[in-house]
């Protein structure tokens, strides 16, 4: 398969890596810059905070080219429309592009989204021009609702934020899959390579992670680990697997055995 | 006068403007966006837009995030 041939593309911009990644929670800038680097991410979030008046401080954008990559502001910590409405036009003003990931939070412990908010806010954004790409669960009938209002694609958990619980359910993102057409990207849950390799292998259009690298042991390494499950996850969706069987079909031939 | 910057008190001179504030604050306009009693300053706005006291300031900039 000709990897020009698989594009994924969002909001009428193509992208060749199906691997998005956040950029908090890593020890240091430069390990960030080098994870994303490594992990050959082209659309990196990021998250919008007051401004640390204290000069001395080092900013992310020091350490991450902007032009190499396609910010996506998120609306973490944001529990109502109107405030992450706000956060989004904030971060249009800062970053100059309208690619916003929008989440609306219903619960610190949980961080589930908040789904009548969420659809709230997305109609707002998507009437101002913003090409909203919504964190939100995994449940058909939200996603389809964030298509009709214009979404430019659905991100539906596989687990809690941060939980590394993987795709705990594979069942509703193959039905999600089934029933928008807009590019379903699974966001939160991943912990492992092989998770990120199941979401693939249902068909999903990408990928999104933070914890699953910056937390592991060598971020490094776990970046490169990422990039090659969701390469090898898609490719394994398009060759098309076989179908499961309960016994056994012989690899080898039953003609010609000695005997 | 006395404005509140990102919820802290803070002075600034009189005839200050957006422009004004961030140079005061060695802050590059590039990367930041402006809020101003919670309107957004448009960047072309920030040598224009005066500052009165009691004014509510907010200037945001990305982070680390997922």
């Amino acid at each position: 398969m000709a990897e020009t041939a698989d594009k994924l593309i969002i909001g009428g911009r193509e992208f060749t890596s199906r691997l998005m990644v956040g950029t908090g929670k890593y020890a240091s800038f430069e390990q960030t810059a080098r994870a994303l680097e490594i992990s050959g991410a082209e659309i990196i979030t990021v998250a919008v905070r007051r401004v640390n008046l204290d000069r001395s401080k080092e900013s992310l954008l020091d350490y991450i080219d902007p032009k190499k990559y396609t910010l996506l502001p998120n609306t973490a910590g944001c529990y109502t429309a109107d405030d992450a409405v706000r956060t989004c036009r904030l971060a249009r003003e800062a970053g100059m592009s309208d690619f916003v990931k929008l989440e609306v939070l219903g619960d610190e412990k949980t961080l589930f989204p908040d789904n009548e908010e969420l659809l709230k806010a997305a109609k707002i954004l998507v009437a101002d021009g913003f090409t909203v790409l919504p964190y939100c669960s995994d449940d058909v009938i939200v996603c389809k609702k964030l298509e009709d209002i214009g979404c430019a694609a659905v991100m539906p958990l596989g687990a809690p934020i941060g939980s590394g619980l993987g795709i705990r359910n594979p069942y509703n993102i193959r039905i999600i899959l089934e029933n928008v057409s807009v590019p379903v990207i699974v966001d939160a849950g991943v912990g492992s390579a092989s998770d990120a390799a199941i979401a693939m292998e249902l068909g999903c259009a990408g990928v999104l992670m933070n914890t699953a690298i910056a937390g592991a042991q060598d971020p490094i390494a776990m970046a490169e680990a990422m990039k090659l499950a969701v390469i090898a996850g898609r490719l394994s969706f398009k060759a098309g697997r076989i179908p499961r069987k309960l016994y056994a079909n012989a690899s080898s031939p039953l003609d010609g055995l000695i005997g | 006068m006395r404005i509140l910057l990102n919820g802290e008190p803070a002075e600034t001179a009189d005839g200050a403007t957006v422009e004004t504030l961030l140079q005061q604050l060695g802050i590059s306009r590039e990367r930041v966006a402006v809020e101003l009693n919670a309107d957004i300053v448009p960047k072309a706005g920030y040598e224009k837009e005066l500052l009165s006291d009691g004014d509510k300031i907010e200037i945001v900039h990305f982070v680390g995030g997922g």
